[in-house]
């Protein structure tokens, strides 16, 4: 039986190169463009009536516009309204990720650190940018919260400073490891299922409550990885 | 761990960055804007319709109260002519209770008046024969002769005498 890892195996569909860098397209790319696609055509599709009074499909779009506009309004504030394509994009990016790679033989594009590392780091650098244009020098201050003890400097502004670089790195791991060790535990529980024959009911039946709740761990992971780009770009903006 | 295979970090990276800024161009460009266009469009035809409700509600108000004061001025016309109408009956009435007051005053007036003379008729009869039976009376038993105005006097004078 192959190993539970396998799974995660980036594989090269067509080999390219361009100026000696790699950028083969890989399962890997096949399962983000057909995120992407599908992403579009929920949206464009969904909305191409302009109903006035929405269907199921139709309704289904407005609300995922309306719930990542809510979520940008109550966490971020009016001046959040610049960033909510971005926030928008990167909320659905995860969730398809999430969800198509929930599909049998299908690769999970968030299942790679890489991946979300780079989404992270995006954020995070994004947020710093937003917070050193808006405030300048004053940015720094974000490191000692006002009505600190001066004597406290010296041990709060590493602390501070630390948690504030292990933004990126949290944010990535939560949706990276959540997401490798649902589809590990996945495949080990498949492979049970495979290896003890006619009482593999009873791990198909562990199986489908695993599936149930990855399902809910897909779209929740989603959540989280906005939510908290939501507060990271309030902060930046209002500094604490 | 195949997570961990840096010759795979480039391809991805690069392909997460062409599929991604595809994805934000989309979005901001085509999805959402349709997506805003919408849900602007249902909250103006709401708020229109909101407002039209409010409109309409407040014309409806404004007629009852026309509809009100026209009842309430019909009202006070009809209880106006009902008070003249009475007022002109009553009027009436005491008119024709009056001249028939009048009318029965004169008739038992003169019927007193007619009692009065029957009676005055009466009494002069009987005293012209009161005399005459005196006269007569005398001229049987007494042999004299009584002239017949002085009898009638004299039984007249006994009579007021009388009460």
């Amino acid at each position: 039986m192959a190993s539970p890892l396998k799974q995660f195996e980036i594989k090269s569909i067509a080999p390219m190169e361009v100026g000696g860098i790699d950028v083969s397209f890989t399962n890997s790319s096949l399962f983000m463009v057909i995120a992407i696609t599908a992403i579009t055509a929920f949206l464009v599709l969904g909305m191409r009536k302009r109903a006035l009074v929405p269907g199921r499909w139709q309704s289904l779009a407005e609300l995922s516009y309306e719930f990542v506009a809510g979520l940008v309004r109550d966490n971020v504030g009016h001046q959040g309204r610049a960033y909510f394509p971005f926030i928008f994009s990167l909320f659905m990016f995860i969730l398809f990720a999430n969800t198509i790679g929930l599909i049998p033989y299908a690769f999970t594009v968030t299942s790679h650190i890489i991946v979300t590392f780079a989404l992270a780091a995006v954020v995070f650098a994004g947020v710093t940018v937003v917070a050193i244009v808006k405030h300048r020098m004053k940015f720094f201050t974000y490191f000692l919260p006002k009505g600190t003890p001066l004597y406290m400097a010296p041990l709060l502004i590493p602390i501070e400073m630390l948690s504030y670089l292990a933004r990126p790195v949290t944010l990535s791991l939560r949706l990276f490891a959540n997401m490798m060790a649902g589809h590990t535990m996945l495949k080990v529980f498949a492979g049970f299922v495979i290896t003890l024959g006619l009482a593999g009911v009873f791990p198909m039946a562990v199986l489908v409550a695993l599936y149930l709740l990855e399902l809910i761990v897909a779209v929740l992971q989603a959540f989280v990885f906005t939510i908290l780009t939501c507060l990271y770009l309030h902060d930046a903006i209002h500094l604490h | 761990m195949p997570q961990l295979d840096v010759a795979s970090y480039l391809p991805q990276l690069v392909w997460l960055a062409i599929t991604f800024v595809i994805l934000y161009l989309l979005m901001a460009r085509l999805a959402l804007p349709r997506i805003a266009d919408v849900l602007a469009e249902r909250s103006k035809r709401r708020e229109d319709n909101l407002a039209r409700a409010e409109q309409l509600q407040g014309e409806a108000e404004a007629a009852a109260a026309a509809y009100d004061l026209v009842l309430g001025e019909a009202r006070d016309a009809a209880h106006a002519r009902l008070a003249q109408s009475s007022e002109a009956a009553k009027a009436g009435a005491e008119d024709a209770l009056h001249a028939l007051d009048q009318r029965l005053g004169g008739e038992i007036e003169a019927a007193e008046a007619a009692i009065a003379e029957a009676r005055d008729a009466a009494l002069a009869e009987a005293a012209t024969m009161a005399a005459e039976a005196a006269r007569l009376a005398t001229a049987k038993i007494a042999g004299l002769t009584v002239d017949a105005a002085a009898a009638e006097a004299a039984a007249l004078a006994a009579r007021k005498a009388q009460p």
